[in-house]
């Protein structure tokens, strides 16, 4: 077991992937000699060669289609998009190609593609370094949509998402690369290595796609939620003192459903929280599928705290993001409700 | 052994501590290329996309037909312009290093490629820059001071706090909104020029693209269009030799020079001295004209140096020599103008340094106005129910109930805090993104 931050620890997946699997490649923009903006790629290509760790053309669309045809080629390409802002360049691509191939051939073909990209607000980077665009995707048949809240995570569904022979959008909140942000900027910046799941394996093994877990267990209310909200719902349910159940999706596709409905039975209430946008949010699906499960247990309407329906804004994004304070409220509401 | 394909990875000419090389440019004489008429076919001057057009000689003397013949009046507020401008970037710099806005791009070697282009342009025909052409807004009078408000999104700031630092749009001046996504404004500003052409107007428009972004779909796009309707278009490429880490053989510069794609999309394509204040105003010119006189789009690739880092976020020396900038065989471009005019008897080193110290004095009059409208930790403060307005032009009633919860939000929490609590708080700029 190693003390790992987020970047490391996606790093060590690579970096296990790449010695192990002689078919796993890795290309992006800036991701080779440099190691990545985030230095998430840091040191790979000099470990592996500039045949297994590709800088490449500043083209999104170029880089997934490429990738694509990387995977039919019997290669396990994990393409990294330098923002996930910066990833409708490809969409075509991922829409209309990779999420499709394996469909429109009866599998006889079928695209090994990983795409990894950083997503989430925090770090005064406005509108075009701050998006979760992840209800876009989970949206499309035929991909599977990730996003882990720690380190433990990040590293294990990362090598399940390369092992994975269906195509994966890999989500990494980026405020939480190098510690678990609670919501509140004008508090020190705590390490992961102060953090249970901070603690990393350093070699193989994988956390499975497509399941949730309960990662604080209680009877009053149910909190669902991933990526960096995992932690600021902590903090919140903290400061509230209500006995909350808190579950990390960590994978919008496929959902785990079982998991929330079991938690959401047992509580009787809910609120789900995510950092983007709220209107046709991946929230709406959250509180669709709770519904339609757990109707009969619910004492209370679910609740929903997102982000605006607005742009990121540079100026306010404290104002913007869904903090502790709206968390709190919500929790307050749904549990008061008799 | 069978010959089996291998797959080729570009390599710059120089890593870290090793000897900066560029003897991989091709360079041309100062007037040694032929100045064609503005209507000449793009088959016909296929040879401007490989020679290099350059005005200024070693001498400091304008030679050849490129030479644009301007008065030493205009040359010195050509001077001033780039001055202004290094300046201004030098201090929002140094001001970013304080933790006092969030984030910067200069220009630092780039001046001639934006300011040039600007003042052989007509300031109604519109410009659709990218993130490092902050001369342009020199050039069409931008007030420094709004230019500082946009990078502290404070009260004054033209957009309202929504954007990072350098995103600006000038309505009244013709430059448009800069986006943070790469490449998307060059096709843009074909469709502008389109439609000056659809309704008659003389007004023509100019895009910039990076030479790392030109690897984006928009770029093809841009010059389809641009060919398909001979759009009055200038389509400036500036090939600075670096996007972040990459150097310009990861945007297919290492088999034909960028201006050779010019050709291929039967669009002329030159290559022009982007340090060389004359040569881009020359070739500008020559691009503008013909845009003008319905001869159609030009793509200029402009051979320049990013000096600087990428941005504040970045560290060059991690990947390329530190001292590669002073070994840049085209100079600078500022030096370069002076020293022009010197030797045409219409400056000296003392005027330069008095202009240096005007312009200082000038900045940091702007800073301090600037300053006075807020900060992102210092008051006034914009007020943050803003963030609603501009999505749509009517509010919807989404947009209102959120509106609603802010501010009952907002209230709480000022009640809360007491008294001496400020309505917007102070943040702390957590982790960096690297980039840009
Ligand atoms: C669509 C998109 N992809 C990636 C980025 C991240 N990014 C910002 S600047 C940059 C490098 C651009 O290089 P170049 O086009 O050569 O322009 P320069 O910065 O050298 O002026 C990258 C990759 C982005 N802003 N937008």
């Amino acid at each position: 077991m190693a003390r790992m931050n987020m970047v490391q620890a996606l790093n060590s997946a690579m970096d296990v992937m790449l010695g192990r699997d002689p078919r796993v490649v890795i290309l992006g923009e800036d991701v080779g000699y440099f190691g990545g903006v985030f230095r998430v790629t840091d040191g790979l290509q000099r470990k592996y060669g500039e045949h297994r760790v590709l800088d490449t053309p500043i083209a999104e669309g170029g880089i997934i289609a490429a990738a694509i045809g990387l995977g039919v080629n019997g290669l396990k390409p994990v393409a990294e998009i330098q923002f996930a802002d910066y990833i409708y360049p490809g969409f075509d691509q991922v829409v209309s190609e990779l999420a499709r191939i394996r469909y429109r051939s009866a599998s006889e073909f079928h695209v090994p593609v990983t795409i990894r990209t950083p997503c989430g607000g925090g770090i005064r980077g406005g509108q075009t370094h701050s998006q979760s665009p992840e209800a876009i995707f989970a949206h499309v048949c035929g991909i599977k949509v990730v996003m882990p809240s720690n380190p433990y995570d990040a590293k294990g569904l990362l090598i399940s998402a390369i092992e994975d022979e269906d195509p994966v959008v890999f989500f990494e909140p980026k405020r939480i690369y190098n510690g678990p942000f609670d919501g509140d900027p004008h508090k020190p910046a705590v390490p992961w290595s102060a953090h249970p799941r901070g603690e990393v394996p350093d070699g193989h093994y994988s956390v499975p796609i497509g399941r949730a877990e309960v990662v604080r267990e209680g009877a009053e209310v149910t909190v669902i939620t991933y990526g960096t909200m995992v932690h600021v719902a902590e903090a919140a349910v903290r400061t509230t003192g209500i006995d909350a159940e808190i579950v990390d999706v960590r994978t919008m596709s496929p959902l785990d459903s079982d998991t929330l409905c079991r938690s959401v039975c047992k509580t009787g209430r809910c609120v789900v929280v995510h950092e983007a946008t709220r209107f046709s949010g991946y929230g709406a699906e959250l509180v669709a599928t709770v519904q339609e499960q757990c109707f009969w247990n619910l004492e209370a309407p679910i609740k929903r705290v997102a982000g605006w329906d607005t742009p990121y804004p540079h100026a306010f994004e404290w104002e913007y993001f869904p903090g502790q304070a709206r968390i709190a409220a919500a929790l307050k509401e749904v549990t008061e409700t008799e | 052994m069978t010959p089996r394909s291998r797959l080729h990875v570009p390599s710059p000419p120089a890593r870290p501590g090793q000897e900066p090389d560029f003897s991989y440019l091709q360079l041309s004489p100062a007037g040694a290329v032929d100045r064609p008429d503005v209507s000449a076919s793009a088959r016909d001057i296929e040879n401007l996309s490989l020679e290099l057009v350059r005005v200024l000689d070693d001498e400091h003397r304008a030679v050849g037909p490129w030479d644009p013949h301007l008065e030493p009046p205009e040359l010195q507020v050509a001077l001033r312009h780039m001055l202004l401008t290094r300046l201004f970037d030098d201090r929002m710099q140094r001001i970013q290093r304080q933790g006092r806005i969030s984030f910067y791009i200069k220009s630092t070697g780039e001046e001639a490629v934006a300011v040039a282009a600007a003042m052989a342009m007509q300031p109604g025909d519109m410009l659709f820059p990218s993130y490092r052409q902050q001369g342009l807004q020199v050039v069409r009078g931008r007030n420094l001071v709004e230019l500082m408000c946009q990078c502290l999104s404070n009260t004054r700031d033209m957009c309202k706090g929504r954007q990072m630092p350098i995103m600006y749009h000038f309505g009244p001046g013709n430059i448009f909104s800069i986006s943070g996504n790469l490449g998307t404004q060059f096709p843009q500003a074909v469709g502008w020029a389109m439609a000056a052409a659809i309704k008659g107007e003389d007004h023509i428009a100019a895009g910039w693209i990076g030479e790392g972004s030109s690897a984006e779909a928009d770029f093809h796009y841009a010059m389809t269009f641009a060919a398909v309707y001979q759009a009055p278009v200038i389509l400036n490429l500036v090939n600075n030799q670096w996007a972040i880490s990459t150097f310009q053989g990861f945007a297919g510069g290492e088999h034909r020079t960028f201006a050779q794609r010019g050709p291929g999309y039967g669009i002329p394509g030159i290559r022009v001295d982007g340090n060389d204040f004359l040569a881009v105003y020359a070739v500008t010119q020559w691009a503008a004209q013909r845009a003008r006189q319905s001869a159609g789009p030009t793509l200029i690739e402009h051979v320049t140096y990013r000096a600087a880092a990428h941005s504040t976020s970045d560290d060059p020396s991690r990947y390329r020599p530190k001292e590669e900038w002073r070994a840049w065989p085209l100079g600078d471009p500022i030096t370069r103008l002076k020293q022009h005019l010197i030797a045409l008897g219409e400056w000296s080193e003392e005027r330069h340094a008095q202009l240096h110290q005007e312009l200082e004095a000038h900045v940091t009059a702007c800073w301090k106005e600037a300053e006075s409208y807020g900060t992102l930790t210092h008051g006034p403060f914009l007020d943050p129910l803003t963030m609603f307005d501009d999505v749509f032009r009517d509010m919807p009633p989404n947009l209102q109930h959120q509106r609603e919860e802010m501010r009952a939000l907002l209230e709480a929490q000022r009640s809360a805090a007491g008294a001496e609590a400020e309505p917007h708080e102070a943040h702390g700029t957590p982790t960096r993104a690297h980039e840009g």
